[in-house]
């Protein structure tokens, strides 16, 4: 139980672990925690924005693909119209074309008709001369006649 | 003093004699005040450098990376240090914690020598023709009075520092009011002695009483020895670990009680 001078240089001692604890461990040590908490605290944010930009592209490209979808189907639809509409064009077309081919083979037949009528009447002229010829030839003998116009009416 | 066949009686006055060095005549032995305990101050200067040394070690090497073993085991140990003081001490003080963590580990480095077996340093010293050697540096009140001597020192630096002349008015005052000044100056007095007494007694006694129960079973016949031995050894082991903590607790609560004020 006795104090002696040993109190004084335990003191001392005791300062001397204080002020170098105080200035050499302490803050080099502390500051590496503090710095590794920024760390990690940024960390986790950054995980965390990239797990948003990452929903965010994922809803973009649902986006973008139900766009391109309905784009598709427009399109898909739209070409059906015209296809409808130039079958139709044609079918219209046709159906003008033809009737005007109609038309002109009609005209056509008409016309062919009305020259056969003229170069049969042409041609009965010529028959009626050749026949009156022949009848001219003749004497005059009513039977013979008779049976010679009868003769040239059947040949017609 | 027959050190090879000692009595019962003289086996332990052998433990509880110091290693001295009387400063009046630069001999060894007890010369009053003038006198230093060798082997408090050895061991504890010792313990206090390793202390110092491998504390640095982590603290050159420290990282915000991925921290190595050491200084894993280092900021786990400021962590709770630093969570002690945050929960007790809510001011600016950048002494505190690093002061926490001194007593902290010091007191538990140097309370750690009362499990080291009793008479192994004394018997590496006596080969050294050193025949008085008392391992354990919380067991001298020199080394309990020194420390709670300066933490009493920074209780006051801090009372006057913070509190500048409100002190005086503090304690004139409180807690009886100004009309029964005397009393408060000597409640005042007595709670601002009681706190280094308390603290180094406290450390002190269960330190000297563990090492003493240890000497006592050492004197038991060596066939029972590890009954009692181990027991008290793994109870001990609370008790340093307790008393350092208390210890630092004590002072990180006195002085952040120093920073403020009664009323």
């Amino acid at each position: 139980m006795d104090i002696n001078l040993t109190i004084v240089g335990e003191a001392i001692t005791f300062a001397i672990l204080i002020w170098v604890t105080m200035r050499y461990i302490w803050p080099p040590i502390k500051n590496a925690m503090h710095e590794r908490e920024t760390k990690i605290a940024d960390g986790l944010a950054a995980a965390d924005r990239g797990q948003h930009s990452l929903e965010l592209a994922q809803e973009k490209v649902k986006k973008q693909l139900q766009d391109a979808k309905m784009e598709a189907a427009n399109i898909i639809d739209n070409a059906n119209q015209r296809m409808g509409k130039i079958i139709d064009d044609a079918k219209e077309r046709a159906d003008e074309e033809g009737k005007h081919i109609l038309l002109m083979a009609k005209k056509d037949i008409a016309f062919e008709m009305e020259n056969a009528k003229l170069s049969l009447r042409a041609e009965m002229a010529d028959l009626l001369v050749v026949a009156a010829q022949k009848l001219l030839q003749q004497t005059w003998n009513a039977d013979k006649d008779k049976q010679l116009v009868q003769q040239i009416i059947e040949e017609l | 003093m027959s050190l090879l066949h000692p009595t019962e009686g003289e086996y332990i006055q052998h433990h509880l004699d110091y290693f001295q060095l009387n400063l009046h005549t630069m001999h060894l032995g007890n010369g009053g005040f003038w006198t230093l305990n060798l082997d408090t101050l050895i061991v504890s200067i010792t313990i206090g450098a390793l202390f110092l040394f491998v504390f640095w070690l982590a603290a050159r090497r420290a990282t915000s990376n991925t921290p190595g073993k050491l200084q894993n085991f280092v900021e786990m140990l400021i962590e709770f240090v630093d969570g002690m003081v945050k929960e007790a001490f809510h001011g600016r003080n950048e002494l505190i914690a690093p002061l926490g963590l001194t007593i902290f580990v010091w007191i538990f480095l140097m309370n750690c020598m009362d499990l080291i077996p009793v008479d192994l340093l004394p018997k590496i010293a006596s080969w050294f023709h050193v025949y008085d050697f008392r391992a354990v540096p919380t067991d001298d009140l020199n080394v309990t009075f020194a420390m709670s001597g300066v933490v009493f020192l920074l209780i006051v630096f801090y009372n006057i520092k913070v509190k500048g002349l409100g002190l005086t008015k503090e304690i004139l005052s409180q807690p009886f009011g100004w009309w029964l000044m005397p009393i408060n100056v000597l409640f005042r007095l007595l709670e601002e002695i009681v706190k280094p007494v308390s603290l180094s007694l406290r450390l002190y006694g269960n330190m000297f009483a563990g090492e003493l129960i240890f000497v006592l079973i050492a004197l038991l016949p060596w066939w029972i020895q590890w009954t009692l031995g181990g027991i008290w050894s793994l109870f001990h082991v609370l008790v340093i670990s307790i008393q350092a903590f208390i210890f630092m607790m004590l002072t990180i609560v006195y002085i952040s009680m120093a920073h403020s004020s009664h009323d």
